[in-house]
């Protein structure tokens, strides 16, 4: 008897939500009602949006690629035999591993998602997994604190700061009590590589937290999900299960000799958790307000206890700079961004999508080569970098390289990788006006410049729209903008200038319609 | 309070009291507690915070914050379908704001609120991470992608059913 036929279709939660399930059921009911025998295995995604749901199926160890396969495709895809491309069905895309937009990219972190079924522990460390933790667990702390260091990683989750260093100070704080909190509280709009990564290779990023346990001797990690995050949090906590059945989470983590647990926790809807200090507050069950600094977390974090707290993609790299050595990883990137940065192509994009390159890759090599232009064919207009928080950038900032230098000297920022493209018919006043009403949304209040700032900055904006003393108010709204920068405690003030005043800068136009339009009257 | 409004909250009680025993009367697990809460009874009920309160061994006050300071705690019940429509930026390349007032004109309701019949509450969320198949949704914890009031209304009579 020969083995069955292995068909693959995605659980990540982008794939359910154009109809994977429904796609998956139509294949098993087709196969019996054929007498074929398969296999489904769903596996997270490959990161090729437009294409999902995008059905694999493999052959002499080879994965070819049908997509977008709606239920209704599924007969006649059973009928042509899942040919080959070229072979006449329309939906027949090639091998997987052949497609530009894979082959042209180097995944380090995401090797692994939409690569296997994200629970099967035999093929993840078939695949490389345990390699780095195993490493790990035989090494000194200060080794492990070492190797990451050199490695160059910064932090992902949008401020860069270097890994290794913060993992220094929680190392030498004294023995006792320590954590390491992950923030999976990933709410910049236009970023989604920690939901595709937490959703289809969990075991990794338990692998990174399980040595950053190790490297400063801490015996607890946190996971802070947000809550928009059901399919996630389902898939972490049975990620976490299957750990611990395992062994390698527990009083003798992995063989170490050393305690180490991992626990989940939902955020509620709070995008100001995506802050360290509120989501230390969260995660003690109390109000998400931001913390003043000093003290740092690393020095008085969790329970006031010395904590690491990293974001998913940080602590999910970890893992492979433990195996393959820090040499490798930072022989990816350019001057002081090393490795490679997961971009997430979003927003008014033809081929939106997770795209992992080295830092140093163009803006337009991203929004034209991968992305293909917008989605509805009209002119490229803005993009937003980094997320809600971010500068918006123009055509004049297309061949800007993607480092945390080249943009900052662009009045931009990176952020968590986010890339939010938006078409010639984007209002860029209503868009500033969206930051301050987002920030007036989120505020956590405590302080002034961000709480009272945002409700005055969208009122001055509306007025602008109203063409109301334009000059003027403008004028006032970049002296608001100084304010919130200088005076804020966290990002959240501190950064909503940034769309503001970006927009403001490149597109002024946009902040004269209303003025223009009450003079016609 | 009725005798029928009596017995309820007294069954609402003795659901917390084992809900905060599961987290081991952790205070720091008032968010999980919260979330158990809500996912057995559909909302924070009133009448919860004390019993949390005497079991996370906090003050009433510092209870009724954290339940107020975070979007995803109801005080009342929502509809029986909820839609959650992201209003971001990324949603917004792609024209939600326009499908947003689509759907509440439709189902005669305002964004935030529940129609009178209880069936349906529209609500806005601020990213759900479907960033490239913008609009995103989500219809009582279903995805919708590229989300247009056609698809939105399917998943509607989807969660009906």
């Amino acid at each position: 008897m020969s083995a069955p036929l292995t068909i693959y279709v995605p659980r990540d939660s982008a794939a359910l939500s154009v109809g994977a399930d429904a796609t998956a059921a139509a294949i098993g009911r087709e196969a019996a009602a054929r007498g074929i025998d398969i296999k489904i295995i769903r596996n997270g995604s490959r990161g090729m949006f437009w294409l999902e749901p995008l059905v694999e199926v493999a052959r002499d160890g080879v994965r070819h690629a049908f997509g977008p396969v709606a239920a209704a495709d599924v007969g006649a895809l059973f009928d042509a035999g899942f040919p080959g491309a070229g072979n006449g069905h329309p939906l027949s895309l090639g091998p997987t591993e052949e497609l530009d937009y894979l082959a042209n990219q180097e995944r380090l972190t995401f090797a692994r998602v939409g690569v296997i079924d994200p629970l099967d522990l035999a093929e993840y460390e078939a695949l490389g997994g345990l390699e780095g933790l195993r490493r790990a667990a035989a090494m000194k702390g200060a080794e492990i604190v070492e190797a990451v260091t050199a490695s160059g990683l910064r932090g992902r989750g949008g401020a860069g700061f270097p890994t290794g260093i913060k993992w220094k100070t929680v190392g030498e704080q004294p023995e006792g009590r320590k954590y390491v909190c992950c923030n999976a509280d990933e709410g910049d709009s236009g970023t989604f590589a920690d939901r595709m990564l937490m959703e289809g290779d969990p075991f990794m990023l338990l692998e990174g937290m399980a040595i950053a346990g190790f490297a400063v001797g801490a015996q607890e990690g946190y996971v802070y999900i947000r809550s928009e995050y059901p399919h996630a949090i389902a898939t972490m906590r049975e990620a976490v299960r299957l750990w611990e059945d395992a062994g390698l989470l527990g009083d003798d983590a992995a063989g170490s000799g050393r305690p180490f647990r991992i626990f989940i926790r939902r955020g509620a809807g709070a995008y100001i958790c995506g802050e360290e200090s509120s989501m230390l507050e969260s995660l003690e069950g109390r109000r998400g307000t931001v913390r003043s600094k000093p003290p740092i977390p690393a020095i008085a974090g969790l329970h006031g206890r010395p904590t690491v707290v990293n974001n998913v993609l940080s602590l999910a790299t970890v893992p492979v700079i433990l195996a393959k050595g820090a040499d490798f990883y930072k022989d990816y990137g350019q001057g002081k961004s090393l490795g490679t940065q997961p971009f997430q192509l979003a927003g008014n994009i033809k081929r939106g999508g997770l795209v992992e390159k080295a830092f140093g890759v163009s803006l337009r090599t991203l929004v034209e080569d991968f992305g293909g232009g917008t989605a509805t064919g009209r002119p490229f207009r803005a993009a937003q970098l980094g997320g809600p928080l971010g500068a918006y950038v123009g055509i004049g900032h297309l061949d800007v390289p993607m480092t945390y230098e080249a943009l900052a000297e662009a009045d931009a920022m990176l952020g968590h990788g986010g890339v939010v493209l938006f078409d010639e018919t984007v209002d860029m006043a209503g868009m500033a006006r969206f930051a301050f009403e987002f920030c007036q949304i989120e505020s956590c209040g405590k302080c002034t410049p961000c709480r009272i700032g945002a409700v005055r900055g969208k009122e001055t904006v509306e007025k602008i729209l109203r063409g109301e003393d334009v000059a003027r108010n403008i004028a006032l709204v970049e002296d608001l903008c100084d304010v919130m920068t200088d005076g804020s405690l966290c990002a959240m003030g501190g950064l909503t200038p940034m769309p503001v005043l970006s927009a403001i800068r490149l597109f002024p136009e946009d902040f004269d319609k209303g003025r223009v339009a009450a003079a016609a009257e | 309070m009725n005798a029928h409004q009596e017995s309820e909250s007294d069954e609402v009680e003795a659901l917390v009291v084992d809900m905060c025993r599961q987290h081991d009367n952790a205070p720091a697990a008032l968010l999980e507690i919260l979330h158990d809460i809500q996912d057995a009874v559909g909302h924070v009920p009133q009448s919860s915070l004390a019993a949390i309160a005497d079991a996370l061994n906090l003050s009433r006050a510092e209870v009724h914050g954290v339940v107020s300071f975070y979007h995803d705690f109801r005080a009342a019940p929502a509809g029986t379908v909820t839609v959650k429509v992201c209003r971001a930026e990324a949603c917004q390349s792609m024209g939600a704001l326009t499908l947003i007032e689509d759907l509440c004109r439709r189902h005669g309701v305002t964004l935030g609120e529940t129609s009178a019949d209880k069936g349906l509450t529209i609500e806005p969320i601020y990213c759900l991470g479907n960033c490239a198949l913008s609009p995103a949704a989500l219809v009582n914890g279903k995805p919708v992608g590229r989300a247009d009031v056609e698809r939105v209304d399917g998943a509607i009579r989807e969660a009906r059913s």
